[in-house]
């Protein structure tokens, strides 16, 4: 009885692990590519992070050597960069409601929030410019301090991947005109959605370690 | 396929075209967010934003730490709302490679900001002491101290 229920055991457990490879592979085959984009994106993302890692440590070490120049105390407009801050936010849910629209096969309304989440990266970018043209206007130039030049690189530098989120936003709005709701344009919008958060949640850092610890001193 | 070739041309004429249905529904599901899911990120982040900003305007906390230590808590907060509101982090996403990479980033982030502050805020505090109001280094005590008594 018993050796013969190990010999039903040892059939199947045979029977299984012949095809079972071959079977495996052709799932897999199958599901990678796509899947691939999106995780690959991923680590673009996260290598983008010690990017701004490392000019965030390069701030905390300089960020209060101000070499008799003026401090964050004495330059920030808390008021200006609150405004920027929920230009941002509303940026990232309005790109939500295009993910959603975009889910629901709808291209007119994917579109009109893509425009909106444009529109509010574009006043983010231009009060940021301000604010950076009025800095140097009162002469606190990347070339004054050690601080300034390692304020001036990380926000320029958040500055600069909203930027080019901007273009990219752009491009797939023509994308999406000219081609549709393509599978391929689904997933460049999801990588830009990826992207566009990811921004955001770098701002929550210059934010808080840049503006509001800075106006503390 | 020519239903739909026929409604959308743009889709007919497409090499990939018939694989829309295939991996139309992995999209979806790869990446998929509710109105609801985004609203509650949105409110959360809302109110995490408005605090700090509050805290550090109206100047609530009377030691500077404490209200640094406050703000960078909310930031914190923030970030994790970020991330699972709004980027859709979970842990079975993408097999768990995304979670994977993403706490091997954090572990490296953290690593570096707070080893570059220790390190060289500890180089800091062991330069030679400056003077009082003066901006620059002290003159190395290369030459000797004459031994007179100090009229001082």
């Amino acid at each position: 009885m018993s050796a013969s229920v190990t010999a039903d055991i040892a059939a199947t457990d045979a029977a299984m692990e012949a095809p079972t490879p071959g079977r495996d592979f052709y799932v897999r085959g199958e599901h990678h590519p796509e899947n691939g984009t999106l995780l690959g994106f991923w680590l673009y993302l996260m290598s983008d992070c010690l990017v701004f890692a490392v000019l965030f440590a390069c701030y905390g070490v300089l960020g209060r050597s101000y070499a008799a120049g003026p401090s964050g105390a004495d330059l920030f407009d808390l008021k200006l960069v609150a405004i920027n801050t929920g230009f941002l936010l509303a940026s990232s849910i309005t790109y939500g409601f295009a993910m959603l629209e975009m889910q629901q096969n709808h291209k007119g309304t994917t579109l009109f929030w893509l425009f909106v989440t444009g529109c509010f990266g574009a006043s983010f970018l231009a009060l940021e410019l301000y604010e950076f043209w009025h800095l140097i206007h009162e002469g606190a130039t990347p070339q004054r301090s050690a601080f300034l030049s390692s304020f001036f690189t990380l926000v320029g530098t958040h500055g600069l991947h909203v930027t080019f989120g901007c273009v990219w936003l752009v491009t797939l709005m023509v994308q999406v005109v000219k081609h549709g709701l393509i599978p391929a344009n689904r997933r460049r919008l999801i990588c830009l959605s990826m992207f566009w958060h990811f921004l955001d949640v770098v701002w929550i850092g210059v934010f808080t370690f840049v503006y509001l610890m800075g106006s503390l001193a | 396929m020519t239903a739909a070739g026929a409604s959308h041309d743009a889709h007919g004429h497409d090499p990939q075209g018939h694989d829309a249905h295939d991996h139309d529904p992995h999209d979806g599901t790869a990446y998929h967010g509710t109105m609801k899911h985004y609203l509650m990120g949105f409110v959360l982040s809302v109110i995490l934003t408005a605090i700090p900003f509050w805290i550090i305007m109206g100047d609530v906390f009377r030691s500077p730490v404490t209200a640094a230590v406050v703000v960078m808590v909310f930031a914190v907060a923030q970030i994790f709302v970020h991330m699972v509101y709004f980027l859709h982090m979970n842990p079975r996403s993408e097999g768990g490679w995304n979670m994977l990479a993403a706490i091997f980033t954090i572990v490296i982030v953290v690593i570096t900001l707070s080893g570059s502050m220790w390190v060289m805020s500890h180089l800091h505090q062991n330069m030679a002491p400056m003077p009082a109001g003066g901006h620059e280094m002290a003159p190395p005590p290369a030459t000797p101290v004459p031994a007179k008594p100090s009229h001082e």
